[in-house]
This record gives structure tokens, C-alpha cells and sequence, in this order.
């Protein structure tokens, strides 16, 4: 009897060994699974740092377009009398906002040392995002053909763990209010539906943030990359898929490539700039997504439900083996004398 | 011996200074509850957009169910491995894991910003079981429920007069295997989670706290710490109730324990070291410091327990008991909240309401922990006795 019970109790721990022996491995994210691919009409933008003159038009179109108010920082009333949107990061009434990097004397554009650049913050759409992944109640959802995430208000309970784990702190609950939502950006979703192009890409003037297909994206990225530097380039502007007027610029040295192909398992948002991305606030991110490890560990564990069943099977085995000889509840001190009250 | 010690009601005054104190931290909570409700969130604590989470779910949440381990702790030894004899011990820590975790749910709707949708949770159309959190709460909300039908018993005792309440208890002795397994698969499912929530955080969490181990660390501590808080709560307990002393018992816990604290600083510190990342603990840094203090509260435990003679002291043993609490609990405050970097520009530390709705919290857990013991058959006595104050 104390055989079988020692024997149950070395293979329900076998799972357990198993899985540290893995991770404890050099390689590591041996339990992760397949990363999630790219859907093959996924849509995107094109953020050029080195082309966005920081008007914040978009934060300012962002805001109309979703029906938000614009931010007006007390230590920024005095001189400005909302006119001026000036939000400072991302927020619940915030999904777009245009950030800069500033160093010493900040004298030249897009240049690392005493100098500065423009970076436009939002979700990035995550090819394998976290935020889908985590979410209890499947609130954060990806479009399977474009690649949008998107969010539920009817399906979200307020939990926040979809800020808690996006590695890039978008997703945010508005904090001010007893009955608030999730806000985050959805790629204008309402405007896609009736055919028009996210509102921030819509108004940019010179083309630094670029709506279209992600494949067609990549490779106007790729064509910033290949021309050279300080020479004359035709910047499309609002959408790939419309013919716009061009903006007129010069290309920059650009520091290195394209931000989002591989980042975190690759996003549909991509970025190019002349300064580091992580003096952007655009973290280091590994090339496999951070879905994968969680799912991947989560599922090697519970392998589809059937071991916690197997184990519950075991339990229930050993539990009634240790109460038959008299049925009695867990704290009763001796079941066969009477401990009941007279 | 006392062959026919059972559980009884302490009896006593329910409404003692200590309760009254208690009261009053606990209608303090509950006016800054109140305010969370009607301003928002943002009202009372200072989370943040970089920082989410704060001591609402770390502390009242996460510590407050791994201190509620005492049941699921004791069950294992009891009835998994056949220990009868632990026996004594199993209704108080149950009593300990039922507050636990009760009120780690009332926390839980406190801190959900979308609270009114809750039960999307067990709309199946919505469930999403990709989602740890998905299980964990199911799990939670089904060991909570358990917890409450694994000490029934000490109700239907205590109402033992009332009609059909026979009935109900056999009943209920027949199928209680079946609930005590569930009250040892629901607990390792979602102590482990507890852990695995954290896998997606790689980004943000300091690799001295992240591994792929996440998930058996915190089912290991949880462990642990369920017998350091039967420890802890058995001897003041004794103190404070004069009911006999389970030293012996006590003694064999502490050992228990200190070997699971032993297997978990290896496989806690064996990744951080074969990672490379050793070099972490020993910078000037906030992390570094919380690094050393957790590992030095469980280092702590297993020094005071290192040997026989000092296992048996009552006073050894409480205090091994304090330092691992104190160690668990400081390895679920680095990795959710210390250790974990919220997005650039942004910082947490909680408001005084937010530390007091924490605080008012475990005051209303030692409030109902002390009046169920003095009304319901909990603790062990020898022979009953009507009064006894404490």
C-alpha cells in the first residue's frame, strides 16, 4: 500500500522534474511554444523618427478620433489655454503620444549626444501579443486577418494584468473614474471598417507615421535603409494603398534598421530612427514573443487539462485510503470517539 | 493524554479591547473601500500607467493566499501522506486558509476596475484558457468555495441540535475525500500560477526573480509557508488560549519545512546562478538589497532549525516560523512589485489609504479568526471549560 502511494507520488513529481530540468538548461525557453506568425494581409504603420517634426497633429487627431479629451497638465495651464494638447505619456485618455529623447544641449535633431528625437508612442500590435494571452476573459482579441488588436469592453473585468505584461506598458486603465475601460490603441478600428486610415496617419504632414500593409511597410523601411544618407527621398504620406502628394525630404543616417520585425516575436507597428531605440523607451526585447514562454510552460505542465486530472485521480486514491477506516473530517481529532456536543 | 480531546468553542467575551482595535482599523478600510468605489481606483491608491498593480493584489492577494496555506499545507501531510496525527492541527490552520483566502477574493473585487462584469469569468464564451490568470482565478474562487465546505463540520457541531443537521453530516463525511483532494489539486494548480503569471513579465521582471521555475518556487514557498503560518499560529494560539501545547507536532512541521526551504534556495538560486546572473545580487541596488533580505529571512529558518534540540523549543520554532513567513512573503513582494520595472518615468509606493484598506484587512482576518475560535469547535481542549478570556 505505502509502495503504490510512494510510486504515485514519484511520477506525479516526475512532470515537475522534468520541467526543471529544462529550465534549468542553458537552453533555454525549451518549453516555449511555436511563436505566432505574421497574418498574411496584417496592417500596420510606419513610425519615422527621423521625419516627424513633433507637431502632435496625431495626438491631437488620436483624441478627436476616439472621442477623448485633451490632456492639460496643471504645470502647463499657465501658458496654455487648451489650445495645445499636452499629454505626457500614455494614459486612460491617452493612446498616442509623441515623446522625445533629449540630451545636453539638445542642439541637433537625431543625434544621440546633445541632441534629440521625436518618438511616436502607441500599441504596437504584436504579431504574438501578450496581452491577448494573458487576458481572462478574452477582452484583448487579434484580428485574424489583419493583425489588429483590438479590445472588448463588454468582456473586460478590470483585472489590468494586460498592462501588468505588455512589455511596452500600452494597454491602460483611466484611473479617475468609478466605471472605467481599457484604452488602448485599436488602429482606429471604426475607421478602418467605414474605409478610411487611422486618424494619426491621416493628418501627419510629413509622412512619419505610415498606415498600410505591414509586407508593403517593410519594404519602404527597407528602401529608407538602402538609399543614402543625406540624399533627396519622396516620403508617402497617410497610406501606402492611396496616392498622396509625397513630402519631400532628405534621408538620415539611420541607426539600427527596422524596430518590430523580430522584437518580442515581431509587431505590426515598425519604427526607424537615428538614435538607438532604446534611448526611445523602445525596450531590448527578445526575437521569440513572451506569450510563447508562459503559454508554452503553462501547457507542458497541464498538458491539455489531462494532469491535473490524473493527479486529482491520485489524490482522491490516497485521501481515502488515509479517512476509510472511519469517514471523518479534515480537524476532528479521533473520528472514532464522539467529538460532537451532547 | 487526553484520548478524548475534540475541538470546542473557547468561549470568552466576544467583544474584547483587542477586537474593539480591530474594529476600528477594519471600518477604516472600509470608508476608504467606500471612496475606491465612488471616485475610482486612482482615488485612493497611487497606482500609475507604469505600475498597474500595488499591495491591493500583491499583498492582500498573493501574500494573503500563500499565508492561507495552512489547510492545504496540513492536508497534504495528513492525508497525503497518512499522518494521522496531525489532526489537531487541521481545523485551526483550515479556519487560518478559510480568511485567507475569503478575503483575498473580497480584495480582489475591490481592486477589479471592471468588477460588475466579474462573472464573464464563468461565461465560457468568454473564458480564455490560454490565460493563467483564467485558471487561477476559477481555481481560487473553487478552493475558496471548498475551504468553506472542509470546515463546515465545525457549523454543523456547533448546531448539532438543530433538525437534519445529522443527516447533512453524514452526508458530508461520506463525500469529504473527494473535497480534501480537491482541497489539495485546487491550491498546487493556482500557488504554482502564481508563479507562471509572472513568465510573461521577462521584459520588466529582474532576472534575479525571473526563470521558467517561477511556477515550482511558489508552489514550494506556499508550501512553506502554510506550515510557518500553522507554526506561528499554533503557538500564540496556546499562548493566548491556554489550549494544550502540539510542540511535538510543531517540531516535526518545523523540519518539513525547513527541508522544502533548503530545495527551494537551490532551485530558487540555481538558475540565477547558471543564468549569470549572480553579478545582480551583489550591485548597489534596491534589488540587490531585497535579494539579500528575502534569501537571508529563509537562510534564517533553516539556520534556527538546524538541529533537534532547537526544533523543540516553542520559542525556536515561532521564530523560524516568523522569518519564513517573512521570507515568503518578501519573495512574492520583490518578483510582483519590487523587482518588476513598470514602464520608464513611472514609480510606485502606496498611499497611506491604500495601506490602510491592506492593514484593515488582516484586522478583519484576526477579528473573525478570534471570534470563530471563541464560538465554533476550532481549537483542541482537554476538557471544556466556559471561560476563558484572551
Amino acid at each position: 500500500m505505502s509502495m503504490n502511494r510512494r510510486e504515485f507520488l514519484k511520477r506525479s513529481l516526475g512532470g515537475a522534474a522534468a520541467g526543471a530540468t529544462a529550465a534549468g538548461d542553458a537552453q533555454a525557453f525549451s518549453l516555449a511554444r511555436p511563436d505566432k506568425q505574421l497574418p498574411p494581409q496584417a496592417l500596420g504603420m510606419l513610425y519615422d523618427s527621423t521625419v516627424c517634426v513633433g507637431c502632435k497633429a496625431c495626438v491631437s487627431a488620436c483624441k478627436q478620433a476616439n472621442g477623448q479629451p485633451a490632456a492639460m497638465p496643471a504645470e502647463l495651464a499657465r501658458w496654455n489655454e487648451g489650445t495645445w494638447d499636452s499629454a505626457q505619456d500614455l494614459d486612460g485618455r491617452t493612446l498616442n503620444v509623441i515623446k522625445a529623447f533629449v540630451d545636453g544641449t539638445r542642439e541637433v535633431k537625431d543625434r544621440e549626444k546633445d541632441g534629440f528625437a521625436f518618438v511616436k508612442r502607441h500599441c504596437l500590435h504584436c504579431v504574438d501579443p501578450s496581452c491577448v494571452s494573458v487576458c481572462p476573459v478574452s477582452a484583448m482579441k487579434k484580428d485574424p486577418k489583419t493583425g489588429v488588436v483590438t479590445y472588448n469592453k463588454d468582456a473586460c473585468i478590470g483585472c489590468r494584468y494586460c498592462s501588468y505584461g505588455c512589455p511596452f506598458g500600452v494597454p491602460q486603465f483611466d484611473l479617475t473614474v468609478p466605471f472605467g475601460r481599457i484604452n488602448k490603441c485599436e488602429m482606429c478600428s471604426h475607421l478602418l471598417a467605414k474605409g478610411g486610415i487611422p486618424a494619426c496617419c491621416d493628418v501627419c504632414p510629413t509622412g512619419a507615421s505610415l498606415f498600410g500593409p505591414v509586407a508593403a511597410l517593410q519594404e519602404e523601411a527597407e528602401a529608407r535603409l538602402a538609399a543614402k544618407a543625406g540624399s533627396r527621398y519622396e516620403f508617402p504620406r497617410g497610406s501606402l494603398t492611396e496616392k498622396r502628394p509625397r513630402y519631400e525630404g532628405v534621408v538620415a543616417q539611420y541607426a539600427d534598421g527596422v524596430y518590430g520585425v523580430k522584437d518580442g516575436g515581431g509587431t505590426q507597428v515598425r519604427y526607424l530612427a537615428a538614435v538607438s531605440f532604446e534611448k526611445l523607451g523602445l525596450p531590448k526585447l527578445p526575437e521569440h514573443s513572451f506569450a510563447a514562454i508562459a503559454e508554452g510552460v503553462q501547457h507542458t505542465i497541464y498538458k491539455g487539462f489531462i494532469a491535473p486530472l490524473a493527479l486529482f485521480g491520485g489524490l482522491v486514491v490516497l485521501v481515502w485510503r488515509a479517512v476509510r477506516r472511519a469517514p471523518h473530517d479534515p480537524g476532528r481529532s479521533d473520528p472514532s470517539h464522539g467529538s460532537r456536543p451532547s | 493524554m487526553t484520548t478524548h480531546a475534540a475541538p470546542r468553542p473557547v468561549g470568552g467575551r466576544l467583544f474584547t479591547l483587542p477586537v474593539a482595535l480591530l474594529s476600528l482599523f477594519v471600518a477604516i478600510a472600509f470608508y476608504y473601500i467606500g471612496v475606491r468605489f465612488y471616485y475610482g481606483i486612482g482615488a485612493v491608491t497611487n497606482l500609475n500607467p507604469g505600475y498597474p498593480w500595488g499591495i491591493w493584489i500583491v499583498v492582500d492577494v498573493i501574500i494573503g493566499t500563500a499565508v492561507g496555506c495552512g489547510g492545504f499545507a496540513m492536508a497534504l501531510l495528513t492525508y497525503i501522506f497518512n499522518r494521522g496525527q496531525y489532526h489537531p492541527l487541521m481545523r485551526p490552520a483550515l479556519l487560518g486558509a478559510l480568511f485567507g483566502y475569503t478575503l483575498a477574493g473580497m480584495a480582489v473585487m475591490v481592486d477589479l476596475v471592471r468588477y460588475w462584469q466579474f462573472y464573464n469569468l464563468l461565461l465560457p464564451w468568454y473564458g480564455n484558457p490560454n490565460s493563467i490568470m483564467f485558471e487561477v482565478a476559477l481555481c481560487v474562487m473553487a478552493y475558496t468555495l471548498v475551504l468553506w465546505i472542509e470546515f463546515s463540520p465545525a457549523f454543523l457541531e456547533r448546531f448539532a441540535h438543530w433538525r437534519g443537521m445529522d443527516a447533512v453530516r453524514r452526508a458530508l463525511d461520506k463525500a469529504m475525500f473527494v473535497i480534501i483532494a480537491l482541497g489539495v489539486l485546487l491550491p498546487t494548480m493556482h500557488q504554482s500560477s502564481l508563479g507562471s503569471i509572472l513568465l510573461v513579465t521577462k521584459a520588466k521582471l529582474s532576472p534575479l526573480w525571473w526563470t521558467e521555475l517561477l511556477p515550482l518556487l511558489f508552489v514550494l514557498s506556499a508550501v512553506a509557508m502554510g506550515y510557518a503560518v500553522v507554526m506561528f499560529e499554533a503557538t500564540l494560539v496556546r499562548r493566548a488560549f491556554r489550549t494544550p501545547s502540539e510542540l511535538p507536532l510543531l517540531a516535526s512541521i518545523s523540519r518539513v519545512m525547513m527541508w522544502l526551504i533548503a530545495a527551494f534556495l537551490l532551485l530558487r538560486l540555481l538558475p540565477v546562478v547558471l543564468g549569470g546572473h549572480s553579478a545582480l545580487a551583489f550591485t548597489a541596488s534596491r534589488d540587490s538589497l531585497m535579494f539579500w533580505l528575502e534569501t537571508g529571512a529563509f537562510g534564517a529558518a533553516i539556520a534556527l532549525l538546524s538541529s533537534d534540540a532547537r526544533r523543540r523549543s516553542e520559542r525556536t520554532v515561532f521564530l523560524a516560523g516568523c522569518a519564513a513567513l517573512a521570507g515568503g512573503s518578501l519573495y512574492r513582494l520583490n518578483s510582483w512589485l519590487i523587482a518588476y520595472q513598470g514602464t520608464a518615468g513611472w514609480s510606485y509606493f502606496p498611499s497611506v489609504p491604500e495601506l490602510m484598506v491592506t492593514i484593515g484587512m488582516v484586522c478583519l482576518e484576526i477579528l473573525l479568526y478570534l471570534v470563530f475560535v471563541k464560538s465554533l469547535p476550532v481549537l483542541i481542549q482537554p476538557v471544556p471549560r466556559r471561560n476563558v478570556n484572551a
